[in-house]
């Protein structure tokens, strides 16, 4: 058994640790340095507890047990999950965390003693508002977690679900969770600490049923932040240094990523809690609209035509590469391209894909140097002086309109300059709309040449007839 | 008058939003994903809660209700630090292959 201020010493350790791994990621070549880093302040840290509890009885085993079962589940799904799959592992990530938080919070409120909180029925006031707030804000965590992951994994519609006095319901069990938790404080009731983690979980559902599928990348930002706070409110009851400097690295890290995701949307983050985008009426009227214009579509030989004559070509992924799991074609495609000393190049959309990164990561495990790839602000003005720009699966972030009209629902969001290049190869199943529920006018320019196919075929077409 | 302790551990609270904040603004964007599933992995170090309120039942009940809430806990736990870590190191490593080639 080790001292309390000895314990507290290496919890600090272990959190200035988990500090260090995130300033890994500034660059890949740090990254998998912070990562070993993240994980020795892990071992410090469970290694810390068990010493500073001291009971080596039976529970001690099935501790280990316990941990041991988690663990092989986890680097299980770890080494088993596609690429592609991200989003969804890392909101199901997030409710594994945000319910760890309530039982750790259940666990303390049933036996304060063990977390020297003082007794049952009689717990210290600031413990108890500190657990409630970890539990609530767990609860919250979990069950919207569990809504984004059924979205993302195409359980359930993405599309918005919106009821009249929505707003209205939420804003009610909003302020329930605050009134449980004054009377919790002052009644200590078993009750109302039951009611006030139920209410938090319907909470959770509620706010991100409304929420459509183009605002996933803000979701799970928001979810990863939600967690921390939570971590954080648990780290304060059980007055842990480690889990409070987490709690707050995670849950600023996750807001800072909500931020960045809706200011490349152009959104602001209350419209987005709002929910219901993408559900836009204005779908039938551009229909009609859509069905007079001309497009010009192609062939695979026509598009490797365009491309092997031309000098430079950039390559603007979306989501449907993703679903398409083209990644590996696309580079193989590439490889041709560069054999033929065409310099090619991809731009990256800041909310391309379902989460923030996600095709960054997708392009890396098809072996793309990280060199070659190019954030929007960074890229955006070497369009007007490239050849072709090749968009696979991307949508609604090259749409000019977003330029232009005013009165559309993107207008103001930061969009790829594509038109600009040469000529526009686009491969895209049918002339839907994205996410946003808009048209592209990008489908009906001169310089615009429609691929309408899945995108690994395509890609595949592609690359025989570069040969 | 003493300060109390809560004061400090908000002091370390409010200091360390200020260190996330700086760093997370560091983080190169092509890395945002593999700094979800990191984040994911260090929070799962609320584990030493679980761990306590396994630990402290009694030899004669192992299973009270508030050990078996930890127990619970410690699986969801080390599921995601085993499962945040190592999908991160799979992923790190997808970025370093391509640096090697180079």
């Amino acid at each position: 058994m080790i001292s309390a201020n000895l314990s507290a010493v290496f919890y600090l350790i272990s959190g200035i640790l988990f500090i260090l791994a995130l300033r890994g990621l500034s660059s890949p070549d740090t990254s998998r340095q912070g990562n070993y880093f993240g994980i020795a302040g892990m071992i410090i840290a469970i290694v810390v507890t068990f010493l500073s509890v001291g009971n080596f009885s039976t529970s001690l085993v099935y501790v280990i047990v316990f941990l041991m079962i988690g663990g092989v589940i986890g680097a299980f799904i770890a080494f088993k999950i596609p690429m592609t799959a991200m989003p969804e592992l890392v909101a199901g990530f997030h409710s594994l965390v945000g319910l760890a938080a309530v039982f750790v919070a259940i666990a303390a409120y049933l036996n304060p003693e063990a977390f020297s909180l003082g007794v049952i029925g009689k717990i210290k006031l600031a413990s108890l508002i500190e657990m409630s707030i970890g539990a609530a804000v767990g609860a919250i965590t979990f069950s919207g977690s569990i809504i984004a992951f059924l979205k993302l994994r195409g359980i359930m519609s993405g599309s918005p679900i919106i009821f009249s006095g929505q707003h209205l319901l939420n804003l009610i069990l909003g302020i329930a969770i605050f009134v449980l938790v004054f009377y919790l404080c002052k009644s200590q009731s078993n009750s109302i600490f039951w009611a006030l983690i139920a209410i938090s979980f319907l909470v959770g559902v509620l706010l991100i049923i409304p929420i459509g599928g183009a605002d996933m990348p803000v979701v799970i930002s928001m979810l990863n932040s939600y967690s921390g706070w939570a971590a954080a409110g648990i780290g304060f009851t059980l007055e842990n240094t480690a889990l409070i400097i987490t709690g707050a690295l995670v849950g600023s890290s996750g807001a800072i990523l909500s931020y960045i995701m809706c200011k490349a949307m152009n959104r602001s983050f209350i419209s987005v809690i709002l929910g219901g985008f993408g559900a836009d009426s204005s779908l039938d009227k551009e229909k009609e609209k859509k069905d007079q214009k001309p497009v010009k579509s192609g062939n695979a030989e026509d598009a490797a035509f365009l491309m092997k004559n031309a000098s430079s070509v950039i390559i603007v992924p979306g989501y449907g590469m993703a679903v398409a799991q083209a990644q590996h074609a696309l580079r193989e495609m590439v490889d041709k391209l560069k054999k033929n000393d065409i310099k090619v190049t991809y731009a990256i959309h800041p909310v391309a894909g379902r989460m923030p990164g996600h095709m960054n990561v997708l392009l890396a495990e098809a072996n793309v140097p990280y060199d070659e790839v190019f954030e929007l602000e960074d890229i955006n003005n070497d369009f007007a002086n490239s050849d072709v720009a090749f968009v696979i699966g991307a949508n609604d972030v090259t749409n000019p309109i977003a330029k232009t009209d005013p009165k559309s629902p993107i207008f103001g969001m930061p969009v790829l300059d594509v038109e600009k290049c040469k000529s526009v190869l686009f491969v895209k199943r049918s002339l839907s709309p994205g996410y946003a529920g808009i048209d592209n006018e990008l489908f009906y320019k001169d310089n615009t040449l429609m691929l309408f196919a899945d995108a690994k075929k395509m890609t595949e077409d592609i690359v025989k007839n570069l040969d | 008058m003493e300060i109390d302790p809560f004061i400090f551990r908000l002091s370390i609270f409010i200091l360390s939003i200020f260190i996330g904040y700086y760093v997370v603004w560091s983080v190169t964007p092509s890395l945002h994903t593999p700094l979800m599933s990191v984040t994911n992995a260090i929070s799962s170090v609320i584990i030493v809660g679980a761990i306590i309120a396994a630990l402290a039942g009694s030899s004669e009940n192992t299973f009270s209700t508030s050990s078996t809430f930890g127990f619970i806990a410690i699986v969801l736990a080390a599921v995601n630090i085993f499962g945040g870590f190592l999908v991160t190191q799979r992923m790190l490593q997808m970025y370093k292959k391509k640096s090697k080639k180079k």
